[in-house]
């Protein structure tokens, strides 16, 4: 058994002091030790986005990231995203626009797709293209999700009331 | 609202057939809090971990695990010599899920732990240590022929050259082989030498299509767990629950009865769930000599490593037409490269030849495949099941024969497609069938015509940049598909004191949306809103028999049979109310949650009220109700013939693409579909299929190549397996057929695998149009481009061969 180090971080808003190994990666740390599993694997190696998390606003693959690394950061997860007024938005976008099948590849769209709305608020469907690139979807062939990103930063503002899911 | 209003108050006719219903699950899926397989984790479950075989072709000289067994945190390390009773698994029964005495394929699984967790279940594989002597490999279906070939499966099996190591008794024990042909199937109607004398213009051509694999999102898993009593509770990703009920009991040689699968929400499926595969039955053995439950998951290696592939093949065709553009004849032979072990792959014949026979008017065709043993991975069933590898082939020659006898591709197709009404000479019957409105609308929409002759002029012309435009043609089954004795679903219903309906059904959701269009065929028939239903689909425990996710048929099946209980849900609550508001049941109807006057739309009574009545009052009933769904279809006979399916699905795809011809580097621009799928249930599923399936077909036809060399994967991994990406994927414009099937669900029929067939196909003629070059070879790679174009393919000829 490998070395464990102790870690304080603000995770989807709230502070956590955890214990974990110094070899485990911020995905298994959220799966296994957190036991907050709206975050996929999909490959551990950086290659198809379902894992990923914004860590102080930015998105990353957290299979690439270790867990040790998320020591004073702000972490954020689909589980936490979806308390936010874009990350509602962008989850009623996603139902309505059909860019849902297995869902599997879902999560870590839905945190890439924010992110690049963070920095475009706007973006056309080349820049989403562009945007998406990292993320791997088998089902949809895109079309969908691309509508839904565009669409969601096609809203002028996004009232919490706006942005609530039907049942 | 005054009772008088109330009184009056008309309920307006609406439908839920052909809008857009977002998914169900949707909400959850994109909130993270779906829970699949990877996500569920049981209180004292164990960890399973597989050693596959160092060696691709090899005796197993000894297996040492004192090592693993001694390592602290594992509980059960087994091989084939702890589990006497293994029986041989697969389509074929060719193998056992822990190979014993000799590994076939990189694949093998040689021994099992289960472990406190993962990682010690990892470090104990690398302490089992295993002696082998290899064998000569097999990396080439054309050398397994051979016939000095060495034997993949020499009689009699068994490391110690007897079968004493299957129990007593059984008669399924898998014996070996005296060559290594694993599968042939041959098939033919009319007369090819009469048709050939008859042709004006003949083509023979081969072509290779290559290996590609499912890349499900979510890795291949399974949970397994014995009660004290010994039943078995299983959390798997299947998509055949009822069958694969039976065939796991057999493995473990208990009642079927005592087995309950439960299958969570799957990371994608396409046809690879479909078969048994080691890992679940050494799971289920490591539960078993644990007695905890065990946990096994694939890595995303493992998951390129072990999962089954796309059947690859080797084909040649002869086809052969008049000059006044009718089609006189074909004769193909397919190799199949089987792989060491026989899956859903071996089989896609079944599918291969009716495109052959039956895409279009064809009198006189000879079918034949011998599925031959190789060293290399194993193919599974994939999406379109080797439809994708007929109709590359078949589309090819249909625009090379077009060209032979000078006739417009579009002219030659619309000449020979079938029509509703027609028995092919393989016995299908087309009774709905779009297919001509299917290419003259995908051809109009695109401007196929025009696009087509003005490419071909430019050919010719200098620059390196060249577009081209070609189209496909598809027919798959879209009214189930009659493979087992049965091809039937079963659904029970019932209704609460609220007008809620549950429906319990046998079909399994894999993400395709079913869950969703049953949902609408339920509520169209209760005059019920979507928000009113709850779907159980999951749990062998409670729902009925169903046949499996598979041939395309869950919305016909499963749909017909929803509304089958649905109807007589609705049949016995109009009943009481016809007594109620004396009149007969056909003065009335259900609509927006109300039992009103059919004629008028008025409303009589709320269908709740009515339902707590029912319950309540008169003799305490409750709604609930059954059905059970087989499809009107016909099992082949031996010689292949039979209409295996109620409905059939067509399509046409045209594929607009720009070719670098200094690079070899094609742009895939747009892809126009037309496909004829009986009636629009769902429009955003349905839109959200045929995108998916494009995508997938684009994938197959330019960028996936799962790289076997000698029988070592080269490329298991996302980095050098490309899926395509987001920027890659092309404008699609899809227009739907409705040509109103009569047996279908609401004219519906089904359309998952129908997407993917045609890209390839379609691709190629593209290529054929842009450049003047032919590809017969998969996939269309720069590299590979570029060498045809420059003359530097050697033309592939394979002489077609019989087993004897
Ligand atoms: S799991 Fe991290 S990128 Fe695939
Ligand atoms: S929805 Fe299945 S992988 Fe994207």
């Amino acid at each position: 058994m490998s070395l464990k180090h102790e870690i304080e971080f603000t995770l989807n808003g709230v502070k956590r002091k955890l214990a974990v190994d110094v070899t485990m990666n911020a995905l298994d740390m959220l799966r296994e030790v957190v036991g907050l599993t709206g975050t996929k694997y999909g490959c551990g190696e950086g290659e198809c986005g379902a894992c990923t998390i914004q860590v102080d606003g930015v998105s990353l693959n957290s299979c690439l990231m270790f867990a040790v690394d998320c020591a004073g950061r702000n972490v954020t997860t689909v589980e936490g995203l979806t308390d936010q007024p874009r990350g509602e938005a962008l989850r009623e976008s996603f139902v309505e626009h059909g860019a849902v099948q297995c869902g599997f590849c879902t999560p870590g769209m839905m945190m890439q797709a924010d992110h690049l709305l963070a920095k475009h608020e706007h973006p056309d469907a080349a820049c989403v293209k562009r945007g998406l690139e990292g993320n791997l979807c088998r089902c949809t062939g895109y079309k969908k999700i691309v509508d839904a990103v565009v669409a969601c930063g096609g809203r002028d503002s996004v009232t919490p009331a706006q942005a609530g899911v039907q049942k | 609202m005054t009772v008088a209003e109330k009184k009056h108050r008309i309920i307006e006719p609406d439908s839920l057939i052909g809008k857009r219903i977002p998914k169900m699950d949707a909400p959850d899926k994109a909130s993270g809090r779906t829970r699949y397989i990877h996500d569920i984790d049981l209180p004292g479950q164990l960890h399973g971990k597989i050693l596959r075989s160092a060696r691709i072709h090899a005796l197993i000289k000894s297996i040492d695990t004192s090592a693993a067994k001694a390592l602290p945190g594992v509980h059960v390390v087994i091989t084939a010599a702890d589990i006497p009773d293994q029986r041989p698994i697969g389509v074929a029964k060719d193998h056992f899920p822990l190979k014993v005495g000799r590994v076939r394929s990189e694949r093998d699984e040689i021994a099992a732990v289960a472990a406190e967790s993962e990682e010690i279940a990892e470090a104990a594989l690398k302490l089992i240590k295993v002696e082998y002597e290899d064998l000569p490999v097999i990396g080439n279906p054309e050398d397994s022929i051979k016939p000095d070939a060495v034997l993949i499966h020499p009689e009699p099996h068994g490391a110690d050259g007897t079968h004493l190591h299957l129990k007593q008794g059984t008669s399924i024990a898998h014996r070996g082989k005296a060559d290594n042909v694993a599968m042939r199937f041959d098939y033919a109607h009319g007369d090819v030498v009469q048709g050939e004398a008859e042709s004006d213009a003949v083509v023979e051509d081969t072509f290779k299509l290559h290996y590609v694999t499912h890349c499900c999102m979510g890795v291949s898993g399974m949970i397994a767990e014995f009660d004290a009593a010994g039943n078995v509770q299983m959390y798997s990703n299947t998509q055949v629950p009822f069958l694969h009920k039976r065939e796991f009991a057999e493995y473990l040689n208990i009642d079927p009865a005592r087995i309950r699968i439960i299958q969570p929400p799957i990371g994608g499926g396409f046809g690879s769930k479909l078969d048994i595969y080691p890992f679940e039955v050494i799971c289920l053995y490591l539960a078993r000599a644990a007695k905890r439950p065990v946990k096994m998951l694939f890595t995303r290696e493992e998951e390129f490593l072990a999962s089954p592939t796309r059947q690859p093949v080797l084909l040649t065709l002869r086809s052969g037409c008049k000059k006044d553009g009718t089609l006189t004849f074909r004769t193909v032979h397919t190799l199949h490269d089987n792989g060491a072990y026989t899956s859903w792959g071996a089989t896609t014949p079944f599918v291969m030849m009716q495109t052959f026979s039956s895409l279009y008017r064809v009198p006189h065709c000879d079918y034949h495949t011998a599925a031959v043993y190789t060293n290399n991975p194993y193919a599974g069933s994939f999406r379109g099941y080797g439809n994708l590898q007929a109709t590359f082939a078949i589309e090819q020659h249909m625009d090379m024969l077009a060209a032979k006898i000078g006739m417009d591709p579009l002219e030659f197709r619309m000449k020979n497609a079938q029509d509703a009404g027609e028995v092919t000479g393989q016995g299908m019957s087309f009774k709905s069938c779009g297919f001509k409105e299917c290419i003259t609308t995908a051809a109009s929409r695109s401007d196929f015509a025009r696009k087509f002759a003005e490419n071909q002029a430019n050919q010719k012309k200098p620059g390196n940049i060249k577009r081209g435009i070609g189209m496909a043609s598809m027919l798959h089954v879209g009214g189930g598909a009659k493979i087992y004795p049965s091809d039937g679903c079963g659904t029970i219903l019932k209704m609460d004191d609220f007008a809620n309906v549950t429906l319990i059904t046998g079909a399994s959701e894999i993400g395709q949306g079913s869950e969703t269009v049953l949902s609408q065929l339920v509520c169209e028939e209760l005059g019920l809103p979507i928000s009113a239903i709850t779907v159980v689909n999951n749990d062998t425990a409670i729902t009925p028999w169903d046949v499996g996710v598979h041939a395309s048929r869950t919305t016909f099946i499963a749909g017909n049979s929803a509304i089958g209980a649905a109807k007589k849900a609705k049949g016995k609550i109009l009943a009481v109310a016809a007594k109620k508001f004396d009149c007969t049941e056909a003065d009335l109807d259900l609509r927006g949650g109300f039992v009103i006057r059919a004629a008028s739309g008025e409303a009589l009574v709320e269908l709740s009220k009515l339902l707590r009545n029912l319950h309540f009052q008169e003799k305490a009933e409750l709604v609930m109700t059954t059905f059970y769904y087989e499809p009107p279809s016909v099992h082949q006979d031996k010689g292949f013939k039979g209409d295996v399916s109620a409905a059939y699905a067509w399509g046409n795809q045209v594929v607009e693409i720009e070719v670098d011809t200094d690079t070899g580097f094609i742009r895939l621009l747009k892809v126009t579909g037309a496909h004829d799928v009986g009636r629009v249930l769902n429009r955003l599923g349905i839109e959200g299929q045929i995108e998916g399936g494009v995508v997938m077909g684009q994938g197959y036809a330019f960028t996936e190549d799962l790289m076997i060399e000698d029988g070592k994967m080269k490329n298991p991994n996302f980095r050098d397996y490309k899926l395509v990406t987001a920027p890659e994927i092309p404008e699609m414009d899809i227009a739907f057929i409705e040509s109103m099937d009569g047996e279908g669900p609401q004219g519906a029929k089904g359309v998952g695998e129908a997407p993917s067939i045609c890209m390839a196909a379609a691709a190629a003629n593209a290529i054929a149009n842009a450049t003047g070059t032919r590809m017969f070879e998969l996939p269309f790679t720069p590299e590979k481009v570029y060498r045809a174009l420059h003359g530097q393919t050697p033309k592939r000829y394979w002489k077609p061969w019989k087993a004897e």
